[in-house]
């Protein structure tokens, strides 16, 4: 029992010492540009297929589901200003974030502890760099610049595909379903959808890069590295939208 | 196989390992070594696998810290350097990693560039260049430049990973098994650069291995860990004339077996 709470202790305090590595690093000059870049072509780019089909389903499925509830109170007028809701408050970023933590976070987690198991990261240590810098840094800065980007996507081609589920039953132009859209959000809205995606971009880089880069050597480690990395970020993206719709609820 | 243009300088020690004790946990890896690699000389540590070779290697470059004792580098104290210092100490060795290490998402080209590029800020896009092709040059793998390491053979892959660590011009070079899990004329190879690197730059370098050929080939003095502690010293004949049966064992393995 004591050792058990002896090793969260010393959990946490890895966990604290690494991200002041992190914001120390990301801040201080010289900057890796050049790998920034690649960073976010690797994170964003090659999720951008997974993402569309998803953001396109969840438009449509939750748009179909959602229909019969506001006929049965004469009220389908009403859908596009649901949607629009539903998608830009809470589907869109939580969308974005699940199908990156998969994707993404499998991959930062695989890579980073494939290179710890082969000693790359000790090559780096080595030679005088700081793998922390061109590693972590890059990764997290990517993942918290991409997955908002991805976000205003996902909520776009979300909105898109509610309007396919519902083009044939609705006399409904695409002119007046984005309207009523348009009119229905609000910046505060936007703003929330922004805050949850930045939050959410963080956290999957950051807990990703963390279980990679402390992963266990050997090679069941790299196996381990992508699976926790996985879990681990959707699971405080879970606990995060809990927190945020709170401090979101207190707000207003 | 002679080496001739080898100044080893025996009043300049450039490491020494002074007193160290390393454990894991209940496991006792080193106690008390106590080694020291002079100016110039090519240090062989032969031991059997899981002894801590590659343990004291990790504590002289930092990556480790003793539990006990100092290790000493070019005069700086490793384990009492900060984050700053200690990096620029590095510079100044070479690790070259058991199984190369290299960066497997970038070019041959882009793993020499890595750690000029970051350490040496100044330079030119055309000294980058030329300071790249001189040490590919130098490990004759010129037209490996643009290749993945992915692409390349074990004993390539050993020569870049070598020329990686060269491209800083250490003072002091570490070779983690470097002939391990390859053919027996790239052993013979890798060993000839080994004395080439010593012969062209005058430096000093420790070389693990428990592949004798290689140690009689590129070791000035060897140095033997049994149980975690350096019991024998000395030249290949005087550490193999012996009656421990923990040495014959080892000899008899690599030459009889
Ligand atoms: N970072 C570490 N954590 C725990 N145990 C380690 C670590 N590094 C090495 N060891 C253990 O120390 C012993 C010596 O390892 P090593 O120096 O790699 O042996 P070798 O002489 O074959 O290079 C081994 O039993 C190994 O399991
Ligand atoms: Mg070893």
């Amino acid at each position: 029992m004591g050792s058990k709470i002896e090793k969260l202790l010393i959990e946490f305090a890895r966990i604290h010492r690494f991200m002041m590595s992190f914001l120390r690093e990301a801040v201080s000059p010289p900057y890796e540009f050049k790998e920034i870049i690649r960073q976010c072509y690797e994170i964003g780019w090659k999720s951008f297929p997974l993402i569309s089909l998803t953001g396109f389903i969840v438009g449509f499925v939750f748009t179909k589901q959602s229909r019969p509830s506001l006929e049965d109170f004469g009220a389908t007028s009403m859908l596009p200003a649901l949607i629009s809701i539903a998608i830009v408050r809470a589907l869109a970023p939580l969308v974005t974030a699940l199908i990156a933590s998969g994707k993404v976070g499998s991959q930062i987690g695989a890579e980073l502890s494939s290179m710890n198991v082969t000693e790359q990261i000790d090559a780096m240590e080595v030679s005088g760099t700081n793998p922390t810098k061109f590693l972590v840094s890059t990764r997290i800065v990517a993942t918290t610049l991409m997955i908002p980007i991805l976000c205003f996507y996902v909520a776009g081609i979300g909105l898109i595909g509610g309007y396919l589920s519902i083009v044939g039953k609705d006399d409904l132009s695409m002119l007046a379903f984005f309207t009523q859209v348009f009119e229905t959000i609000a910046a505060k809205d936007v703003f929330a959808m922004v805050i949850r995606a930045v939050v959410f971009g963080f956290t999957i880089g950051f807990a990703s890069s963390y279980v990679g880069y402390f992963s266990t050597k050997g090679t069941e480690g790299v196996g381990k590295a992508a699976n926790s990395a996985v879990v681990s970020s959707m699971f405080l993206v879970f606990v995060e939208e809990l927190l945020i719709v709170q401090l979101l609820a207190l707000l207003n | 196989m002679e080496k001739n243009n080898v100044h080893i300088d025996r009043n300049e020690v450039v490491i020494h390992v002074d007193n160290v004790s390393k454990s894991f946990g209940s496991l006792h890896v080193l106690r008390d070594v106590d080694v020291k690699l002079f100016k110039g000389e090519n240090l062989v540590v032969l031991g059997r696998s899981g002894t801590g070779k590659s343990v004291l290697i990790k504590l002289i470059s930092g990556l480790l810290t003793p539990d006990k004792g100092h290790v000493r580098v070019l005069g700086e104290t490793v384990n009492e350097l900060d984050e700053r210092a200690l990096r620029t100490l590095r510079q100044r060795i070479g690790f070259s990693f058991q199984n190369s290490a290299l960066y497997d998402s970038m070019t041959v080209r882009e793993n020499l560039e890595f750690p000029l590029v970051r350490n040496k800020r100044n330079l030119s896009r055309a000294e980058i260049n030329k300071e790249v092709e001189e040490v590919l040059e130098g490990v004759g793998l010129s037209q490996a430049i643009n290749q993945m390491p992915s692409e390349l053979s074990g004993g390539q892959r050993k020569r870049i990973g070598i020329a990686r660590t060269l491209i800083l011009r250490p003072d002091i070079m570490l070779y983690d098994e470097p002939t391990a899990g390859l053919d027996p004329i790239t052993c013979l190879d890798i060993n000839t650069l080994i004395n080439e690197v010593q012969e062209r730059f005058n430096t000093s370098s420790i070389i693990i291995t428990h592949d004798l050929a290689c140690a009689k080939m590129v070791g000035d003095r060897m140095v033997m860990l049994l149980d975690g502690k350096f019991e024998r010293q000395g030249t290949f004949k005087e550490i193999f004339d012996t009656d421990d049966a923990r040495v014959k064992s080892f000899y008899d393995y690599n030459f009889i077996v």
